[in-house]
């Protein structure tokens, strides 16, 4: 018999029972909630007088609506009014119903999918769900983690299982050594432009070969994270040392004993020598340049020094599609990025605000000078504690000296649910993680790249190589 | 939950590629607290000119002619027909109250977001697959149509048909059954109490670290 992939390994340790009619019912040990996908679950709970099955299995933080600045006033700081009511209404449902929660003036307040593994709330060999679909991020810690809708959040806080069906296995491989300047950022967005946004439909993809065991945790997560963008539900790294490394002494990570006999379970969360998958994808990452999106979804994707396609190679031979991407994105077929003027730079984001992405950033930007051109250029770290070991790394100092605004932690412009937002025709720099229609603002454009080639665009006001910045 | 059985209803075509759920319902519209409600801004940037929130009455707006969901007779719509990879993207379930609370009752596509197919199934919405080709026909007949397209979906047969033409689709029991009966998901899971439990009690045993609460 063939062995096992490690998503089939936290399938089996999690299926309660499989019904007659084929859904299986997936035990999730964890649920993170916020304040945009939970108002309605909890309303649900109350209709039906409904408690939460198991309290501990929960943990609520607001950070997608809430404002970048003027958090030292918690509540009252929020500008918008229905803003405001709707993070005041997460903290009344934890109290109501018992879940803990970081609210918004606690130091471990963050984006939800940063705070998870920076606090040991996410732990290999896992289930774990949370209504926002960038949850696959916690798969870098071989943890069984995806999106889910708010009914689907009611019925997990309600009987702290899923209504599911197995998915299929995708193995993505990553060959060769990756070239300097490049990371976790190029790679998934190579891998999305190569199989499409619908390409891991109905697939967990798990990431393997030396350069993802290369990877660092963080890095790892935005491989995972941006997995979504790739169409799958679910994305996993194995669990190794780097991973163990990792988790060990987070506040709520085992301890001692404890910690001796789960890690004893996580080592075995890797795929087996002989498992088979679905699907192998290899790519080949020694001639990567960095990557750059043109358009209007994730897979619209080429090389910094590369060109956009000709309609003529239209992916799917869609031209309307990709005619009307360029015509939103104000550009040509066949035109090049580089030198492109930008307006705006974001560098944050559940994809690229963790403490790795902001050191890279400021090892590129020390002694430089946000170009005059650039109206503005915000850094929002991923967590209150990101930006408080950020400050005492002296990274704060760099960034504001270059001129980029230091802005308290949160989703903010990736969806531009708060004030930061792209205004129409608006060019950004983006290290998000969806360059949609109107995602960052009605009609602004987005162009998503690495952390370290949003910074040399924030530096030169124009699409750059940031090779060239490295030589 | 609205059981679904049969729908005779006209189709609206968005025949693009991979339409993703903040175009369907934006940012704006999340900050609602309701589950019910947002028919009005379904597709709010390309449906309206002028700037929306949840605070501005739609009706104060001024609409977009050129937009399908504003002409008729694609404002009674009951039926989206859509190009592949229909929803992907945002985990949004907001976007599926705002097609339903359009009048949309089922979407056919050669494909769907995952997270969106599994919303569409927990709001009484029919997402169908059917071949690209069978899709590609469906929209060149509509398209063809003096009048409206009616399409009638019976899901207990599995069939889309027009007074001319049928087309089989495929769904597994499982989503058949609930839909049809208009099931409330987390009842139908407490009859497995038991089951749930004893597996907890299991794996607080096995695994303990996983029960530890907070500081």
């Amino acid at each position: 018999m063939a062995g096992a992939t490690l998503y089939d390994k936290l399938w089996q340790e999690h299926v309660v029972t499989t019904l007659d009619d084929g859904t299986s019912l997936l035990y999730i040990d964890r649920q993170l909630l916020h304040e945009i996908t939970s108002p309605q679950a909890f309303d649900g709970l109350r209709q039906f007088d409904r408690k939460p099955w198991r309290l501990d299995a929960n943990l609520a933080v607001p950070d997608h609506a809430v404002p970048t600045r003027f958090r030292e006033h918690g509540l009252i700081g929020i500008q918008d009014a229905i803003a405001r009511k709707q993070v005041k209404t997460l903290a009344e449902n934890c109290a109501e119903f018992g879940v803990e929660l970081f609210d918004l003036t606690d130091a471990r307040q963050g984006i939800v999918h940063v705070i998870g593994p920076e606090q040991g709330l996410t732990l290999p060999g896992m289930t774990l769900v949370c209504g926002d679909s960038h949850t696959s991020t916690h798969g870098a810690l071989a943890t069984l983690a995806m999106g889910i809708g708010t009914s689907e959040v009611e019925h997990v806080l309600a009987t702290q299982t899923l209504r599911t069906q197995k998915l299929k296995n995708m193995r993505v491989t990553f060959d060769g050594h990756l070239p300097p300047g490049l990371g976790a950022k190029d790679l998934i967005l190579a891998l999305i432009e190569k199989i499409g946004t619908a390409g891991g439909r109905g697939y967990a993809i798990e990431y393997a070969g030396d350069v993802v065991r290369s990877l660092s945790v963080e890095a790892r997560m935005t491989l995972c994270n941006m997995t979504i963008e790739a169409g799958a539900r679910a994305g996993l790294v194995a669990f190794d040392e780097v991973t163990a490394a990792y988790v060990r002494g987070r506040p709520r990570a085992p301890r001692g004993e404890t910690l001796a006999q789960a890690e004893d379970y996580w080592r075995t969360l890797h795929s087996d020598a002989d498992a088979s998958f679905d699907t192998e994808v290899h790519i080949d990452v020694s001639n990567l340049a960095p990557q750059v999106t043109w358009g209007t979804s994730p897979e619209m994707v080429i090389g910094v020094d590369g060109q956009i396609p000709s309609l003529a190679h239209a992916r799917d031979g869609d031209q309307s599609s990709m005619q009307r991407a360029l015509t939103y994105m104000g550009l040509k077929p066949e035109q090049a990025l580089l030198g492109l003027a930008i307006d705006k730079v974001f560098i944050g984001s559940c994809t690229n605000a963790r403490i790795e992405d902001l050191r890279a950033v400021a090892e590129l930007v020390a002694g430089e000078r946000v170009s005059a051109n650039v109206e503005q250029a915000i850094i929002v770290p991923g967590s209150g504690l990101v930006k408080a070991q950020a400050e005492a790394e002296g990274l704060a100092d760099i960034f504001l000296a270059a001129g980029f605004e230091w802005r308290d932690s949160g989703c903010s412009m990736c969806l531009g649910m708060n004030d930061d937002k792209l205004g129409e025709f608006e060019r950004c720099a983006a290290t998000s993680n969806r360059n949609f229609e109107g995602r960052q603002g009605k009609g602004g454009r987005t162009h998503l790249m690495s952390p370290i080639m949003a910074a040399a665009a924030a530096i030169h006001g124009q699409i750059t190589d940031v090779r060239e910045l490295l030589k | 939950m609205k059981p679904f059985t049969t729908v005779k209803g006209i189709v609206v075509p968005f025949p693009r590629a991979n339409i993703d759920t903040d175009a369907m319902l934006p940012k704006n519209y999340l900050k609602k607290l309701e589950k019910f409600g947002y028919g009005d801004f379904l597709f709010d940037d390309e449906r309206y000119l002028t700037p929306g929130d949840v605070d501005i009455d739609p009706s104060t707006r001024r609409k977009n002619p050129s937009f399908i969901l504003n002409q008729t007779p694609y404002n009674h719509a009951e039926i989206v027909v859509a190009g592949a990879n229909f929803g992907c993207g945002s985990s949004r379930e907001h976007a599926v109250w705002a097609l339903r609370d359009f009048g949309i009752r089922a979407i056919i596509a050669p494909s769907f977001g995952d997270i969106f197919w599994q919303n569409c199934f927990n709001n009484g919405l029919l997402p169908i697959t059917l071949s690209d080709a069978e899709v590609k026909q469906i929209l060149a007949i509509e398209s063809r149509s003096v009048q409206s397209l009616q399409l009638t979906i019976d899901l207990d047969a599995q069939t889309v048909a027009t007074d001319e033409q049928v087309w089989s689709f495929e769904i597994d029991a499982n989503k058949k059954a609930p839909l049809l009966a208009g099931l409330d998901s987390i009842g139908e899971t407490f009859r497995e109490k038991d089951a749930i439990l004893q597996f907890e009690q299991q794996r607080r045993q096995q695994r303990p670290w996983l029960f530890q609460s907070g500081d």
